[in-house]
């Protein structure tokens, strides 16, 4: 299955854009089809191997060992990201919120969503806004008409207000401890559950409102092909928007920032979750993700417009912004 | 090599080439990491090796005694808990090695008990009362295997790693020959006869915790003849880990004890009377 997606992937991307079949999307059809034959023409083209964390692997392997790593993960990567950011990450994920200030009614997708936390968050966002504007209606409306009265009850269904999320992720593990998640929660309406890939969303144009990738681009193989997807399945007048690591500018708290990585990370992964590796790739990914401005170059490139970043903790993370007009 | 904190924290500072976490910093600061003699594994001394420092180790081994201690089942950080505080009793088990004959052909030709270096057609078909026969016997009525084992990690030297992965794939043939079973009690007094001959921290600790989750009846077997059966045993026994079982397969479990001066158990765990003794 996985041949024929590539096979498919190759023509949509020959008539969609050249530039992708200069990146030797041939070869990725052939050895996906094991013919070693072809092996022949990967020696001297860049874009064969590519990193992860701190090592270099072949490509075709990197999506791989990262789905190995998340599927080793799953279970205790809630536990552990509270262990990690003592907490903080769920101030940034509140602040994506904020800024992204959704109205009740909008779709989003949320990519490489995993445990569904953005998703959640949008939820009860939207949903409390909706009863916040509800009650404002109703404050105004203290003498209300018969008219009003039966615009009120034709408004009011859930229907056409209701806000929807897709959580979208690679790893079925991931998916499968957010769906506990959100049975344990309560949550059932509003929010579906889907296995896709990034590079290659299994969803038609134009569709969403909002897309957001929250520490998930960093470990997509090709990140230009994730942010092309974007744009795509994005309405016009969408917003995309993506929470990732970035670049600390302090030194002093790079320094302290490096240290803890490096040395407090793994050390937790261990003893938490029991792997250690997984962890260093976490804290070696990081470092190898591109800068603020380099990756708002990138998404400036894919086709978004207005796009800006606000840095948060001082850089330890960054939230970057784009419209699709 | 246990530098001082300071000195440590100064290392880091100064972005040197030492030792530890050399992978990560060396990176950051775009220097290439190298050691004498340990190219072959980028690093690393062994396959499984994972280099930490100091102070890595100090929070691994808290980390994972309060793991354990949390939870039993999680045999991970067991391990974890003796390779990150076992330095000092591995040197002294490897010098005991050393100073035995059967012990230094084994730090030598580095054997591993695995599935997969075991011959189990030949095993079962020794003769009863054989240690390979006991051995499977046991391996089959409690559903475990010798692949089991985690690998060592933490160990900085590549001998005492070999050593720590021997006294682990030793502890189930430890179970035969002390006649003990895979129960709570029984694996106390493994921990107990381990403790008096390793000096393992992790054991003394295990000896130390384990009895507080026996029931009374138990406890009460444990202090009055098999703890101090087994304390006994640990302290006049030659040192288990120096014994070449792979090449003893065929002999008698009563000779072998004898000539391990391991007492037979006092107390038959077992609910069938399989343990073996020279009348089965």
């Amino acid at each position: 299955m996985a041949a024929s997606i590539r096979a498919l992937r190759f023509f949509s991307d020959c008539t969609r854009n050249i530039y992708h079949v200069s990146r030797c999307r041939i070869k990725h059809v052939c050895c996906r089809a094991g013919i070693t034959g072809c092996r022949g023409y990967s020696d001297s083209t860049e874009g064969r191997s590519t990193h992860f964390g701190f090592q270099t692997v072949p490509e075709e392997e990197k999506a791989e060992k990262v789905y190995k790593v998340f599927e080793s993960v799953a279970e205790k990567y809630d536990v552990m990201n509270d262990a990690m950011s003592l907490g903080i990450h769920r101030l940034w994920k509140d602040t994506l919120l904020h800024i992204m200030n959704p109205q009740p009614g909008l779709r989003l997708l949320d990519t490489a969503g995993g445990t569904g936390d953005i998703s959640f968050r949008f939820l009860e966002y939207t949903h409390s806004m909706y009863d916040r504007q509800q009650r404002l209606r109703a404050k105004s409306r203290q003498t209300p008409s018969w008219q009003d009265i039966t615009e009120h009850y034709a408004s009011d269904d859930a229907g056409p207000t209701q806000s929807r999320a897709v959580v979208c992720d690679i790893n079925k593990e991931m998916l499968k401890v957010g769906k506990q998640k959100a049975e344990t929660a309560g949550i059932t309406t509003g929010l579906s559950w889907v296995a896709g890939d990034a590079e290659e969303l299994p969803f038609d144009d134009d569709q969403f409102d909002i897309y957001t990738i929250a520490f998930g681009i960093r470990n997509v193989t090709h990140i230009e092909q994730a942010l092309q997807e974007a744009l795509r399945v994005l309405k016009p007048g969408g917003r995309f928007m993506c929470l990732e690591f970035s670049k600390v500018t302090n030194p002093l708290l790079a320094r302290l920032y490096d240290t803890y990585s490096f040395q407090m990370i793994p050390v937790l992964g261990e003893v938490i979750a029991g792997d250690w590796k997984s962890y260093q790739y976490l804290v070696e990914s990081i470092r190898k993700f591109p800068d603020q401005e380099t990756f708002k170059e990138m998404i400036e490139d894919a086709g978004f417009l207005s796009v800006q970043y606000f840095n948060l903790t001082g850089g330890i993370v960054a939230i970057h912004s784009g419209f699709k007009l | 090599m246990m530098c001082g904190l300071p000195g440590y924290f100064r290392r880091i500072l100064k972005t040197s080439r030492g030792y530890y976490c050399l992978r990560s910093f060396g990176v950051l600061t775009g220097q290439q990491y190298t050691s004498s003699g340990s190219h072959q594994y980028d690093g690393r001394l062994y396959p499984s090796h994972i280099p930490t420092s100091p102070v890595q180790k100090a929070i691994l081994a808290v980390g994972s005694g309060v793991a354990a201690l949390k939870n039993p089942y999680r045999h991970d950080m067991v391990a974890v808990l003796g390779e990150t505080t076992g330095h000092q009793a591995l040197i002294r088990l490897r010098d005991q090695m050393r100073n035995d004959s059967e012990g230094c052909t084994i730090l030598v030709e580095r054997p591993r008990i695995r599935l997969s270096t075991l011959d189990l057609t030949q095993m079962s078909a020794l003769p009863d009362g054989t240690l390979g026969r006991e051995y499977l016997r046991f391996l089959e009525e409690n559903r475990v295997t010798p692949d089991s084992r985690a690998d060592v990690k933490f160990v900085d030297n590549e001998e005492l790693a070999y050593v720590m992965q021997r006294y682990r794939e030793v502890h189930d043939l430890l179970h035969t020959l002390l006649g003990m079973p895979t129960n709570m009690l029984g694996e106390v007094a493994v921990k107990w006869f381990e403790a008096a001959q390793t000096g393992l921290p992790m054991c003394v600790l295990g000896a130390t915790l384990g009895p507080l989750r026996l029931s009374v009846s138990r406890l009460q077997l444990l202090v009055q003849s098999l703890g101090p059966w087994a304390l006994r045993s640990g302290s006049c026994a030659r040192c288990v880990l120096s014994v070449f079982y792979e090449r003893r397969w065929d002999q008698n479990l009563v000779e072998l004890r004898h000539q391990l001066n391991i007492e037979p158990a006092p107390v038959n765990l077992f609910p069938s009377s399989k343990k073996t003794s020279s009348n089965s």
